[in-house]
């Protein structure tokens, strides 16, 4: 545990770096509680995108002149700090797709399809976005394999006591989010993989909500394959990576098929290139692969432990002080066991009112079914409203959020 | 019967009323105000309204929209109530039973009810998931309109 205090961390000297959250609007400086839909960008990645398109950008390893070389350069730049940010040995099983859908997709299929069989099981959570979601759902209709799932604690945590007894010989995949995009809730990765790899099955990590606030070591958790997005981690969008452990990834057949990805075209068969360039299609998002890179050493400069210390606190004093609101219902455990995320219901006040009155005030929240319907249909609710927290969230942010609750129970007459 | 809604109750404002209060506030912060009290204001559905039957598909609120043809000094007009369990939305129905209630199927489907949007701005102000439920609820009460022209 990080023993940096709340008052070692300066998230107004943070927050000045994100140029959008420093907009004067009617109600004053936005504030912003979506990053777990999306996070800002710190003028650090926004000036990297503009210097690659105004002073360098061409097509990736195709060009023989200096730009393309450049671009090479950066992008294996990128991949190096991605690797080692999350605590892998070589930037070469790090694979750049279009974000963690893709990604799960191209895991799900490119390894799954044709090592499924019936009887076969997959394994995943009900707490799992849909992205995480969908795609074992088909890929088990597809190979005639079953779907199962870990059950969940009353207060929204992974039962423990039941991993022996759903995870089995049968097992081929487990697939688990790090963290929820709704409960919040942290799941213990590393003792799913070693359950996972005991049976002879792989552990596959949605990471999406887990690698931009907490640190992530995909060697130590000993996970098969880790997915996440640039764009919640102070990145741009269209961008995210794929982790594998470097002979799972050498497994996984390419799903997108065409430029790039081969060695060898003739008019009668293909043969793909090394990796990660066979998962890899197409023209890669150039700018934004490059600028996740720079994203990342944003994150490094600013200290991800810091970060994920300061936004703990910001989620204990949210939790704290939303409590004390009449018929507040908060969804997901205590804060000990969850990132900053606050999935909550104010008793009698729709959650899509609850947000455009939010909106008059100038607090950004979502409210929805956040792409997870089947965890609501357990939640016995079809929507919540959703804070999530970032490095820029400041306790004056956890202020005004609470004042607009308040404002909004007494517009609809709750007060 | 209990928890029926009298029509007289539904005849609360005509549109070109409530227009013309809508037009007088100052700003959107006003008008979402006004339509909350509109809102308040609409009468509840008992629950045996609240069927599936009912239901609006598209709206992420529930919607439930009864609408009946109804003969009237001999002339078939359409009388629409409706519910949600959000206020606001309640307050956009309000709107849609002003511009639409006791009007003949012909007049309904004449109706430029895009552009009554467009002049009060609720393009512009509502979330894109409550701007496809206002169209479902468009949809609704227009079909049923166009199976009741003669």
């Amino acid at each position: 545990m990080s023993r940096i205090t709340p008052s070692s961390f300066d998230a107004e000297s943070v927050r000045s770096q994100f140029p959008v959250l420093n907009r004067e609007l009617k109600q004053g400086r936005p504030v912003f509680l979506d990053s777990a839909a999306s996070a800002q960008k710190p003028s650090a990645v926004i000036a990297k995108e503009r210097e690659v398109e105004e002073q360098y950008f061409a097509n990736a390893y195709r060009g023989r002149y200096s730009f393309g070389a450049r671009i090479d350069e950066e992008l294996e730049a990128s991949r190096k700090k991605i690797a080692s940010f999350i605590g892998a040995a070589s930037g070469s099983q790090i694979a750049f797709t279009a974000g963690t859908t893709l990604g799960l997709n191209q895991v799900a299929f490119g390894w799954g399809r044709s090592r499924l069989q019936p009887g076969d099981e997959v394994v995943i959570t009900p707490m799992e976005h849909h992205a995480n979601f969908v795609p074992w759902q088909q890929l088990v209709r597809e190979t005639g394999a079953t779907l199962k799932m870990l059950p969940l604690t009353a207060d929204g945590r992974l039962d423990v006591t039941a991993f022996d007894d759903v995870i089995t010989r049968r097992t081929k995949i487990v697939a688990v989010c790090t963290m929820s995009n709704v409960l919040g809730t942290v799941n213990p990765v590393s003792d799913l993989a070693r359950r996972a790899h005991h049976v002879g099955a792989i552990l596959v990590a949605d990471g999406a909500q887990s690698v931009p606030h907490s640190p992530t070591d995909v060697l130590s958790d000993d996970v098969d394959f880790l997915v996440f997005s640039g764009h919640k981690i102070y990145g741009p969008t269209g961008v995210g990576v794929i982790y594998g452990r470097a002979d799972r990834l050498e497994e996984i057949e390419p799903i997108v098929f065409g430029g790039h990805m081969i060695s060898r075209v003739t008019m009668d068969d293909s043969e793909w290139a090394d990796t990660p360039a066979r998962l890899e299609a197409g023209t890669l998002p150039i700018v934004q692969a490059i600028a996740l890179g720079t994203a990342i050493d944003w994150v490094n400069q600013t200290g991800l432990e810091s970060i994920h210390a300061h936004e703990q606190s910001l989620l204990a004093e949210a939790t704290r002080r939303l409590m004390e609101i009449p018929g507040m219902r908060i969804y997901g455990p205590s804060p000990q066991y969850k990132g900053a995320i606050i999935a909550f219901r104010v008793e009698n006040l729709h959650p899509e009112d609850l947000a455009a009155m939010l909106d008059r005030r100038g607090v950004f929240t979502r409210h929805g079914h956040h792409c997870t319907m089947p965890l609501h249909e357990l939640l016995g609710v079809t929507a919540t409203t959703r804070a999530s927290f970032a490095a820029y969230n400041t306790m004056e942010d956890v202020d005004k959020l609470v004042h607009a609750i308040q404002f909004a129970r007494e517009k609809l007459r709750l007060v | 019967m209990a928890g029926q809604v009298s029509l007289v109750q539904i005849r609360i404002m005509s549109i070109d009323e409530l227009l013309e209060e809508f037009e007088d506030l100052l700003d959107w912060e006003e008008q979402c105000d006004f339509l909350i009290d509109l809102g308040f204001e609409l009468p509840k559905f008992s629950a045996d309204l609240k069927n599936e039957e009912n239901i609006v598909k598209g709206c992420q609120s529930l919607v439930w929209l009864v609408a009946e043809p109804e003969v009237s000094d001999g002339v078939t007009v359409v009388c629409i109530r409706a519910d949600s369990d959000s206020m606001i939305v309640r307050g956009l129905i309000a709107v849609l039973l002003a511009a639409y209630s006791e009007k003949t199927p012909q007049q309904i489907l004449d109706l430029d009810i895009e552009a009554l949007f467009q002049r009060m701005g609720l393009n512009q102000h509502l979330s894109s998931t409550r701007r496809n439920g206002l169209h479902g609820m468009v949809r609704r009460i227009r079909s049923i309109a166009a199976s009741n022209c003669t």
